[in-house]
């Protein structure tokens, strides 16, 4: 329908006015995703065409942190997929403990509940005093929640579920302190992490890490933006650390079998191989 | 060309070579397993066109559902990966917690993004993202439920020409869903819960038209 085709290519033109206008680069992102949030924000602002969006944004950079929100799926939550932190636990931890310091990057944390857990369950393992983590995420508005690690109080329910799914081995309860309708997490599961505004598609290369812990941010992604960013994490990896992607991000892993050994299929836990001289640790 | 104009009206003629149906999208809530059983099971094991299916669950079910339907189909049945490109003979579930969407070029993604209805995933997100995709190429099934997903994704199917069916509320466990199906859409067949999987084989044969 020309319809559909006049949308589409209205749609091109935004992304690229965001692009050259705001340096953020959407332009391989899936395009059925993009569609449905920008369609959102038309009906939500009731603007008669997306051209006409197109000169709101170029114009109006408030309205462009807006549109940055709708693009950039904030949803997330602590421990979420618990099966995953679990593997992380007893696959993973024994590798992380014979290293005397620990880099972890967290790339697109959202709003932090995934790097908390993560710093809980590090803390838990006894590597938490070791660990440096990198939690990195192109949004400003969501690293700010991660900074100050605030949280409604309501979601806290099922965030205790999920940590004790996980193998959690105490109370949730002794992570935040409650007040009013709000929970703040323990200073100290911030004492070892630095936000960071990162942009997986146009920034670079954070070097030597341990594990790199990526999820449900490159399944909103082409083909070929998934591999370049698979190409960063992998050149951002020593030798035998370890890539974490969402349950269903089908990173074609045969493309890079001579570079990873997968570790737990249901959970997408890679390894990167070590160089064949080291051919002892390749087993 | 044959793919060019939408119609509403009686099904276009189409030379041999042409297949007037490219892909099947299906929606199922409250009752779903069972409708899905009986129609998934009665389709032949060649059947022509790949079958998109979103199925409420819980977020947290593990996906039984895919193996379960697997073992009593002659269709290959599992749960949909994103970037796949569907097949014929082949049905694909969304996974609990995830929408399901085709792309433009055909191929399938997941998202995490907001319950859409109250469901993740949403029938209506697959079924607007299909019409798109397969234009009137496509068949929309909307089957037994409790809730209103479903009724808006059908109407962008009609939209754009495809055909709509629904499972005749009288034989769903739960009628709510077929019954608001029916009310928002002009929808093209309304048939008993057995009669879909033959109805649908018909119009692969381009009979019913
Ligand atoms: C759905 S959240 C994932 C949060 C967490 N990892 C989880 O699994 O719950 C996706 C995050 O990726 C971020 N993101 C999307 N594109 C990005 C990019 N190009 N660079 C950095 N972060 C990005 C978004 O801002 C959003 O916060």
């Amino acid at each position: 329908m020309d319809d559909l085709e006049n949308q589409n290519l209205e749609i091109k033109l935004l992304l690229e006015a965001i692009f050259q206008k705001y340096g953020y680069d959407f332009r391989n992102y899936s395009m059925a995703h993009l569609k449905r949030r920008i369609s959102r924000r038309q009906l939500l602002d009731g603007f008669a065409s997306i051209s006409e969006m197109t000169n709101r944004v170029i114009c109006d950079a408030d309205f462009f942190d807006r549109l940055l929100l709708d693009l950039s799926i904030n949803v997330t939550e602590m421990f979420r997929d618990p099966t995953f932190f679990k593997a992380i636990r007893h696959q993973v931890v024994t590798f992380l403990k014979t290293y005397p310091f620990i880099k972890v990057w967290v790339a697109g944390c959202a709003s932090g509940e995934e790097v908390y857990s993560l710093a809980i369950l590090l803390q838990e393992e006894g590597i938490y005093d070791r660990a440096q983590i990198y939690a990195t995420d192109f949004n400003q508005v969501v690293l700010e929640k991660a900074r100050k690690g605030i949280y409604a109080i309501d979601r806290i329910k099922a965030y205790t579920e999920n940590y004790q799914k996980s193998g959690g081995q105490r109370s949730f309860a002794d992570y935040y302190s409650a007040r009013y309708d709000a929970v703040l997490m323990a200073a100290a599961l911030r004492e070892r992490v630095v936000f960071a505004d990162h942009n997986l598609v146009t920034d670079g290369v954070f070097g030597q890490m341990h594990m790199i812990v990526c999820r449900n941010v490159i399944i909103y992604f082409d083909r070929q933006l998934q591999k370049k960013v698979v190409c960063l994490f992998m050149e951002s990896l020593i030798d035998g650390g370890f890539l974490c992607m969402g349950q269903k991000e089908s990173l074609s892993f045969s493309e890079y079998f001579d570079q990873l050994v997968l570790i737990n299929e249901k959970e997408k836990i890679f390894q990167k191989r070590y160089p064949p001289g080291d051919r002892s640790q390749n087993e | 060309m044959s793919d060019s104009v939408p119609s509403a009206g009686p099904l276009p003629r189409h030379g041999a070579g042409t297949m007037r149906y490219e892909a099947m999208v299906m929606g199922a809530s409250a009752g779903g397993l069972e409708a899905l059983q009986t129609i998934l099971s009665a389709l032949p094991a060649h059947f022509a066109i790949p079958v998109l299916i979103v199925q409420h669950l819980s977020p947290q079910s593990e996906n039984l559902l895919a193996e379960v339907l697997n073992r009593q189909c002659r269709i290959v049945v599992q749960e949909a990966e994103e970037k796949e490109t569907p097949r014929a003979g082949m049905a694909y579930i969304a996974p609990p917690d995830y929408h399901l969407m085709v792309e433009a070029d055909r191929t399938l993604s997941l998202s995490r993004e907001e319950r859409v209805n109250f469901s993740r995933p949403s029938i209506d997100v697959l079924f607007e993202t299909a019409a798109e995709a397969y234009g009137d190429k496509l068949i929309g099934v909307v089957l037994t439920g409790a809730n209103a997903d479903g009724s808006q994704g059908l109407r962008v199917i009609k939209k754009f020409g495809g055909t709509c069916v629904v499972q005749d509320p009288r034989t769903a466990v739960a009628a709510r869903m077929p019954q608001a199906a029916i009310e928002s859409t002009r929808v093209d067949y309304v048939v008993p819960l057995v009669e879909i999987a033959p109805l649908i084989v018909g119009l692969l044969e381009g009979k019913h038209g």
